[in-house]
């Protein structure tokens, strides 16, 4: 099998493929979500203990 | 029976430390399998003698269904716990739970549908498997909506784990749709009981990415977790320490 067979998916590559990529975008999306999600609850944290102290 | 260790776990300090360190032991070995799992379904594999290729978009479309139910019953013990045991971390683990819960069923919803348009020749059909799971996206967005509305945090996790647990009754009538009425979906592929319908050369991959998606469940929930015990513990002493280090 070379690669333009493969790409073909018999006839089905323009139903496989998009599916594969949209697939591996949003696992790729999700992770980068929840580390921005985790980074910008820390950085509020770390304000809010600051406000708490009197240190704006 | 001693219940300290119960406590302990769910106590925020710990359970934040715990999620980083547990992140990356669910995130790569998810990595690992998911290349292993799209390699075997995509290569490996034989073409389907009906579907020919176009069976292999069961590869990503299972797992995705899979964790769309799997999240959604995880969620709903979790809220479970927290209403019935008042244990806040099992609410922010059900918070957490929502919006993964929620991709995952728009991409089992829109990779089916793309399958769906060669095999049967439409996109979509409103039968009992496909409208059951979009009932389902519909009660994710539901919770996110619901808990994003309300300022107070203890009602938000009241009511939501409220919803949550009232809509589980959707998930047998999503595993037994195909059973129940007359749809176009196939009925399952792998039951627990008696052999799957599905050749060994085909199933490998498919057992490879379902564990590969829990796993990948595992990681991003551990990191959406610290966000969430982050967000909820004001002026603990134990947060002042962590955020200095």
């Amino acid at each position: 099998m070379n690669l333009a067979e493969f790409l073909a998916m018999g006839k089905y590559g323009a139903f496989v493929w998009p599916c594969i990529v949209l697939t591996c975008a949003v696992l790729i999306w999700n992770v980068i979500a929840a580390r921005r999600l985790h980074s910008e609850a820390r950085r509020q944290a770390v304000r809010r203990l600051e406000i708490g102290r009197g240190r704006p | 029976m001693n219940w300290t260790w119960l406590h302990k776990f769910a106590s925020p300090p710990h359970a934040y430390r715990l999620a980083g360190r547990l992140a990356p032991w669910f995130g790569w070995p998810a990595f690992l399998l998911i290349v292993a799992g799209l390699y075997g379904g995509l290569v490996l594999a034989p073409a389907d003698y009906q579907q020919g290729d176009a069976f292999r978009i069961l590869y990503v479309h299972a797992p995705s269904a899979w964790m769309s139910m799997f999240i959604y019953g995880t969620m709903a013990v979790a809220a479970a716990i927290g209403l019935i045991w008042r244990i806040k971390l099992a609410h922010a683990v059900a918070a957490a739970s929502a919006p993964v819960g929620a991709w995952f069923t728009f991409l089992a919803l829109t990779t089916g549908a793309v399958w769906g348009k060669p095999m049967w020749g439409t996109w979509w059909v409103w039968d009992a498997r496909l409208t059951s799971e979009l009932i389902l996206l519909f009660l994710y967005a539901g919770l996110i909506a619901l808990r994003a509305s309300i300022d107070d945090r203890d009602r938000a996790d009241r009511a939501s784990a409220v919803l949550a647990i009232v809509g589980v009754v959707n998930l047998p009538i999503i595993h037994y749709s195909v059973y129940w009425w007359n749809t176009l979906h196939q009925g399952a592929t792998i039951t627990k009981l008696g052999k799957p319908s599905i050749t060994g050369e085909m199933l490998w991959p498919l057992l490879t990415m379902m564990i590969a998606f829990t796993l990948y469940y595992g990681g991003v929930l551990m990191l959406r977790l610290r966000a969430e015990i982050l967000r909820r513990e004001r002026d603990a002493s134990w947060l002042q320490k962590e955020l200095a280090a």
